[in-house]
Parts: C-alpha cells; sequence; structure tokens
C-alpha cells in the first residue's frame, strides 16, 4: 500500500459575495477511505463537494491529487480540458438527483457506455459486455439494456448512475446525498451495493449527506460541517459515539430511533 | 509475558452542551496493563466507567488525559492521541472487540457479518466464509438463519454473531463488552471455551462478564474499576 494520501486538501474557502460558503477547510483523503461530510442544509458541505471536485472555484486554499503517475497535481492550476480529463476517467461524482448525472433520453447501455468511449475504447462489442457486466453488479437486468433510464424507477436510476461512475474504474468518488429521495427499503439495497463496490474496489470517497445513519453505514471517517465550518472531524464511530462539539451533540441527539 | 497494552493516568469525562455544558467525570487515573495468554476482567458496578474505558481503547470514545500504548505490527502506538486512520489500521490488525449489541447492516447475511474481519484482513472470501461456518456451528446458531440478515434475530442470537464475528480473527489483544449478556448455559460453555482457545493461543483479552460463573471460569485478574472513580483522584 502506498502511504500518501491521494487528495490534500489545505485551507479552502468558498465566498459568495461577503455570504460564507465553506471556510478554510482543511483535511487529507486515503485510498480506499470513506469520508462523510454531514451537517444540515446550508452547512456548506455541498459546496465543499463542489469545489473538491472542481465543479466551482473556490476562493482560496489548495487542493493537490496524486496522479496515476504518483505526482501531486494542483487541482485549481490545471487546465479545464485537464480538469475534464480527470472527471471523465479517474473520477465519479454521483448526483443526488440521477437526472443530473444520467443523459435520459439515451438507452442504459449507452450511459454505462458512454463513459468507455470517453477513455478510448472504441471496440463495440467489448464496451457491451462491460455495459452489461456494469448493470448486473448494480442488480438491473440485462433486458433492460436498451430502455431510456425515464422509463426505470428512481433507485434504479440511481443504481444505473453509480454504474456510469465506476465502470471507468475510477479511484476517487465524489457522491451528494446518493440515496436523498429513495424509498426507505431501496436505500438500504443502494447502501450495501455502495459499500459492497467501495470495498472491493478499494475506492475512496467523499460523500456528502445529512442522514447520520448513513454516514455510519458508508464511512470510516467524518467531517461535521456548520455555518462552512467544519466544528467536528475523527473517526465515524468516535463522533457519533462521543460527539464533543455542540452542534455535533445536537445532531446526535436528534436521530429518531426507530 | 509481554505486555501488549498498557493504559497510564486516563481520565474521560463528557461535557454536555446541551445541558448548560455541564460536565460529567467517568473515570480519572486508570492504569493497568494487560499480559498476553492471559484473561484480565474489569470489575466493578454499572456506572463504575467500564464499558467507557473498553470504548476508548478501541478509539470509540476520546481521551481527555493519558496515554493508551498499544503493540502494533512491532512498534508502539499512543491510541489517546493516535490518528484515525492509525485506529482504523489497529483495529484492523491488533485490537478485536466483541460489543454488548450487534449494529446490523440491512441485506448482510449472518454469515457474511462474521466473514468481514476476516476478509477485511485480505482473507478469501470463501475461506473467510468457511470459518465462519465452523463458529456458528459451535455457538449453535441454526444453520437456516445463516443466509439471513441479522436484523430480526432474537438477542442470544445476534449476540452469538456478534460473537463470532469477534472471535473469527487473530488479533493479538481481544475486548469483550458483556458477550454472554443473553445466552442460555450452553452457549455460555462454548464462549468460555473459546476465551480458553484464546489464551492458549497468547492473546490477551480484556472483558466486562457480570455473569458471576462466567468470569469465575475465565478471569486470571480482576481490575477493581470503582478505583479509577474521579473523585478518589485527589485523595
Amino acid at each position: 500500500m502506498i502511504d500518501e494520501p491521494l487528495l490534500r486538501v489545505s485551507a479552502l474557502s468558498k465566498f459568495y459575495g461577503s455570504r460564507v460558503g465553506c471556510d478554510n477547510v482543511t483535511f487529507d483523503l486515503w485510498p480506499g477511505e470513506v469520508l462523510a461530510v454531514v451537517g444540515e442544509s446550508g452547512s456548506g458541505k455541498t459546496t465543499l463537494l463542489n469545489c473538491l471536485s472542481t465543479r466551482l472555484l473556490p476562493s482560496s486554499g489548495t487542493a493537490s491529487y496524486r496522479m496515476r503517475d504518483g505526482q501531486f497535481r494542483e487541482l485549481y492550476r490545471m487546465s479545464e480540458a485537464e480538469r475534464r480529463f480527470l472527471m471523465r476517467t479517474d473520477w465519479g461524482f454521483v448526483h443526488q438527483n440521477p437526472a443530473d448525472g444520467l443523459r435520459m433520453t439515451v438507452s442504459a447501455g449507452a450511459n454505462v457506455g458512454e463513459r468507455l468511449m470517453a477513455v478510448g475504447d472504441r471496440h463495440y462489442g467489448k464496451i457491451r459486455a462491460t455495459a452489461v457486466d456494469w448493470l448486473s453488479r448494480v442488480e438491473i437486468e440485462e433486458d433492460r439494456i436498451d430502455d431510456e433510464p425515464r422509463a426505470f424507477s428512481g433507485g434504479m436510476r440511481q443504481r444505473l448512475q453509480i454504474a456510469r461512475n465506476l465502470v471507468t474504474g475510477p479511484r476517487l468518488v465524489f457522491m451528494d446525498e446518493p440515496t436523498g429521495g429513495l424509498d426507505v427499503s431501496v436505500q438500504a439495497r443502494l447502501l450495501d451495493l455502495l459499500r459492497g463496490l467501495v470495498t472491493d474496489l478499494g475506492l475512496a470517497a467523499i460523500v456528502v449527506t445529512h442522514d447520520l445513519a448513513v454516514a455510519r453505514l458508508l464511512s470510516q471517517r467524518m467531517m461535521v460541517m456548520k455555518d462552512g465550518r467544519v466544528v467536528e472531524s475523527g473517526l465515524t464511530d468516535r463522533v457519533l459515539d462521543d460527539p464533543r462539539a455542540p452542534y455535533t451533540q445536537l445532531l446526535v441527539s436528534s436521530i429518531l430511533q426507530v | 509475558m509481554p505486555t501488549p497494552l498498557v493504559v497510564s493516568d486516563v481520565a474521560k469525562s463528557f461535557t454536555m452542551h446541551l445541558r448548560d455544558g455541564i460536565k460529567l467525570p467517568v473515570v480519572a487515573g486508570v492504569s493497568f496493563s494487560i499480559k498476553a495468554g492471559e484473561c484480565t476482567v474489569l470489575g466493578g458496578p454499572s456506572g463504575a466507567g467500564k464499558s467507557s474505558i473498553l470504548k476508548m481503547l478501541y478509539g470509540n470514545y476520546a481521551v481527555d488525559e493519558g496515554q493508551i500504548i498499544v503493540t502494533h505490527e512491532d512498534g508502539l502506538i499512543d491510541l489517546a492521541h493516535a490518528s484515525p486512520r492509525t485506529v482504523l489500521a489497529v483495529r484492523r490488525q491488533t485490537i478485536g472487540y466483541v460489543s454488548q449489541f450487534l449494529r446490523t447492516v440491512p441485506r448482510v447475511s449472518a454469515l457474511d457479518v462474521v466473514a468481514e474481519p476476516l476478509v477485511e484482513r485480505g482473507e478469501e472470501r470463501e475461506a473467510a466464509r468457511v470459518r465462519a461456518r465452523s463458529l456458528l456451528a459451535q455457538l449453535n446458531l441454526p444453520e437456516k438463519l445463516w443466509m439471513l440478515p441479522p436484523a430480526t434475530f432474537s438477542g442470544g442470537e445476534q449476540q452469538r454473531v456478534n460473537i463470532a464475528r469477534g472471535f473469527i480473527t487473530e488479533h493479538p489483544i481481544l475486548l469483550l463488552d458483556e458477550p454472554t449478556a443473553s445466552l442460555d448455559a450452553t452457549n455460555r460453555d462454548v464462549v468460555i471455551e473459546l476465551i480458553a482457545a484464546k489464551k492458549a493461543a497468547g492473546v490477551a483479552l480484556l472483558g466486562i462478564f457480570h455473569d458471576h460463573e462466567v468470569r469465575e471460569a475465565v478471569a486470571d485478574r480482576v481490575i477493581d474499576v470503582t478505583a479509577f472513580a474521579p473523585g478518589k483522584l485527589a485523595a
């Protein structure tokens, strides 16, 4: 195992005029590690995720990513084309709403195959076979491969989005409320699937969620955000079993018990 | 006998920010060590801080003061100040833990819940399942339950899954938080046998057992946790 982080984030801040998006966020993410970012809506967690995935440029601070050749590259100094390439190959982004991450009017198979073509695959038979394989890994029947995601249920769309993201073998996946808006039974299935894939593939992931149970299940480490700042961070079960910041104590004590 | 874990002058309190910041001291001046091949038992009434001590050793609770030195991969690590990544590595390789209650994951079968810690240590999934089957059989969990997620199991069945999960690996240190609380006599005896086997293999065990019979059977040494009551420190 390489003993270097995959992503180094230092003093990252994003201001919208005088409003704070996220303020002075610093952390390292290691290969194979899942980091949950939790907090209420407006806490800055999505702003942070968008800055990290370079969908948004921060006001100040740095983030460097260890490329496949082992060299660290400063994300915000890359060219737009280099960032897009990273996004298409080495990274994935799972949106809360699958419609934001899928092409709704092309077939499920094409949604998965498109990412493969983006990394240079041209052999139709191979692309289709890989697509079938990935659809089965996310538990979508092979006979749905030619259907458009418009005809899929919400849970299926989300699973398709995951397949589309993982097919290129990314090393880092960003997830924005991946189980938000799903029924609990569908959510359980998706969580189980994500957990398995993350472990089997050794993915690093940054998962934004307001659901502490989702964070507990998926992540090893956790950052709690409030008003754009990280108020507490640490091992996920330590933060949840022994919350120290007033805001974390409030969050944890507000969970409904079933 | 090697001493793989040394606790010195550990203190823990909770600050309840939602209750006007009142501070609840739990333990102070906790100092002891555990030895390989022995089962050390934390004794004392409920609320004395026994579980809190185990949770600090496993990294579930933060430590206010003091040191927890563990031998991990030929080096020494202070768990009280270790990074999350280090704590995870220690949990994977060095310290195992049988919690009081099983935390279930939807859709994962009992067999895989038990096999998981071995898989995390790099064992082949099928080999890990073979080992899991033999442990579940030893603990008399009916075979028809093995492929089901344990969420709907009875308390005793869940606890046996939890015990199997904790005992499946060869961690040099094993923490046990009342592993026999909801077991019948037959299965209690199985756990006593499992603990004896771990001792013979040179594992250092640290446990909480309210069951007098089990404690008599397994304990080499009892540490009275009331000695670590926060008020006593000044005396």
